[in-house]
């Protein structure tokens, strides 16, 4: 099926998360709050259905995420089918469970493409957000992606806590010879919307971030890529998000939950199938959760008959819904939302939130509280 | 440029077939490619210079005046980091 006016939309971009287990806690994860209690994780058969359905359909770019990735032992397993299959697949990694010799095998079962995350550009602030003692682990890695003849990717999310230290963090990055380097500011989603007062960096801060990331990637043209991803929250804009629904992107959740972005599952009042009872052919063309905001007919107004709206889809369906209480109105990030006001709250919210607030961090136990 | 050109580390040219076209796959991302961008690309092997891809598609295409159009090609995707020359 296809949606009256566009061409047929294909899952161009799997996003395989394998596992919600991870050995760190960072308070910006974006996994459900409730991912202690979805425990059912698809076994190796299910998931290599998934990537040859997926790969029928077109889908092109796989990512492998989680949870941390590497706690699945049959990764090798998957990276080989996809890299048979046609895929090109990126790991997204904490770097635990991964050593060198592992990186090997995944190079050598035709793993593409590597991306390490840090929490900090030192041991102290980094281990204190991850929640456990990892810093030294992913240097290690990062040295290793390295050596086994990837490009080195780092992704450091950014928050209030961390933004000041912008310089240190790239100069980490130089001195690992980084190749590829994101800041990506915190997206409030899952944890990071729990914590987002805590996380929302102020615009001072964002704005010295940005002179110190411009000034890096002068300094390292040629040699260093610098991507910097400011919060959506300071825009006046909403974001493309996932390219609009059900356009180009399918996650599949660790329990099989298909979904059109990795928030997705905490809407209400959808459903969305599972791959252990529907195929993806179904799922991606006929599901009612995947053609739920699909197109523009679902559009409210100022959405409707706005002159930018195929530009932007009407920017997030999950962050109209935590921000209004209902999913099909237009992402308040847009200036022309009547909600708009809502994000302005929330940024004056975060800048009188004392630091000393404490993080809730991603772990079991607040997990029990949490969706309790 | 002098030397044999060659696709860059972590650059993947293949044909997908749910798209019917030739794609260049790179960390995270695609671009779908025409059939002349495809038809250059195969070439870009690590076995031949500009010139010897000029020629072998010269002799693809006889008769077709080609070299203003490989050769803009070849500096358009050696800028936009797709190849390199070695």
């Amino acid at each position: 099926m296809s949606v009256a006016g566009c061409a047929p939309s294909r899952p161009l971009w799997l996003l395989a998360e394998l596992t919600y287990a991870c050995p760190l806690q960072c308070p910006y994860c974006s996994n459900p709050l409730d991912y202690g209690q979805i425990k059912d994780e698809l076994d190796t058969a299910t998931w290599l259905r998934v990537l040859r359905e997926a790969r029928a359909l077109g889908a092109a770019q796989l990512g492998l995420s989680g949870g941390e990735p590497a706690t699945r032992p049959d990764l090798e397993v998957l990276v080989a089918e996809a890299r048979r299959l046609g895929y090109y697949s990126n790991l997204i990694t904490s770097g635990i469970g991964l050593d060198a010799e592992r990186i090997g095998r995944l190079r050598a079962a035709g793993l593409d493409h590597i991306q390490v995350s840090f929490q900090a550009s030192g041991a102290e602030l980094n281990d204190h957000l991850a929640g456990t003692r990892a810093f030294q682990h992913k240097l290690d890695i990062a040295r290793a992606v390295k050596a086994a003849g990837y490009p080195m990717v780092l992704c450091f999310v950014l928050h209030r806590d961390n933004i000041d230290d912008m310089d240190a963090v790239l100069a980490l990055a130089a001195e690992l010879q980084a190749d590829y380097v994101e800041l990506a500011t915190a997206q409030y989603y899952g944890w990071a919307w729990v914590n987002r007062d805590r996380l929302m960096p102020s615009r001072e801060q964002l704005a010295r971030g940005e002179a110190v990331a411009h000034a890096w990637q002068a300094r390292l043209q040629g040699r260093m890529k610098i991507y910097y991803v400011v919060p959506d929250y300071y825009e006046t804009r909403p974001k493309a998000c996932m390219n609009g629904w059900g356009s180009i992107f399918l996650t599949i959740a660790p329990d099989g939950t298909a979904l059109p972005c990795h928030s997705a599952r905490s809407l209400p009042g959808l459903s969305f199938p599972n791959v252990r009872e529907h195929g993806i052919d179904w799922i991606w063309n006929e599901s009612p959760g995947f053609n739920r905001f699909r197109g523009f007919e679902w559009m409210r107004e100022p959405c409707r008959s706005c002159d930018e709206k195929e530009r932007d889809f009407g920017g997030c369906r999950c962050q109209a819904y935590l921000l209004t209480g209902d999913a099909s109105q237009a992402d308040p990030v847009c200036d022309k939302s009547p909600h708009h006001g809502r994000v302005l709250a929330a940024i004056e919210a975060a800048a009188s939130t004392p630091s000393e607030k404490p993080l809730i961090f991603r772990n079991p136990r607040n997990a029990r509280t949490l969706s309790g | 440029m002098s030397g044999t050109v060659r696709l860059a580390p972590g650059y993947r040219f293949q044909w997908e077939p749910a798209q019917d076209c030739h794609v260049l796959l790179y960390p995270e991302g695609m671009v779908k490619l025409n059939a002349p961008a495809a038809a250059i690309l195969e070439h870009c092997d690590g076995s031949r210079d500009a010139a010897g891809i000029l020629a072998a598609l010269q002799a693809r295409f006889p008769g077709v005046e080609l070299a203003d159009d490989v050769h803009r090609f070849l500096e358009v995707a050696h800028e936009r980091g797709w190849l390199r020359t070695v």
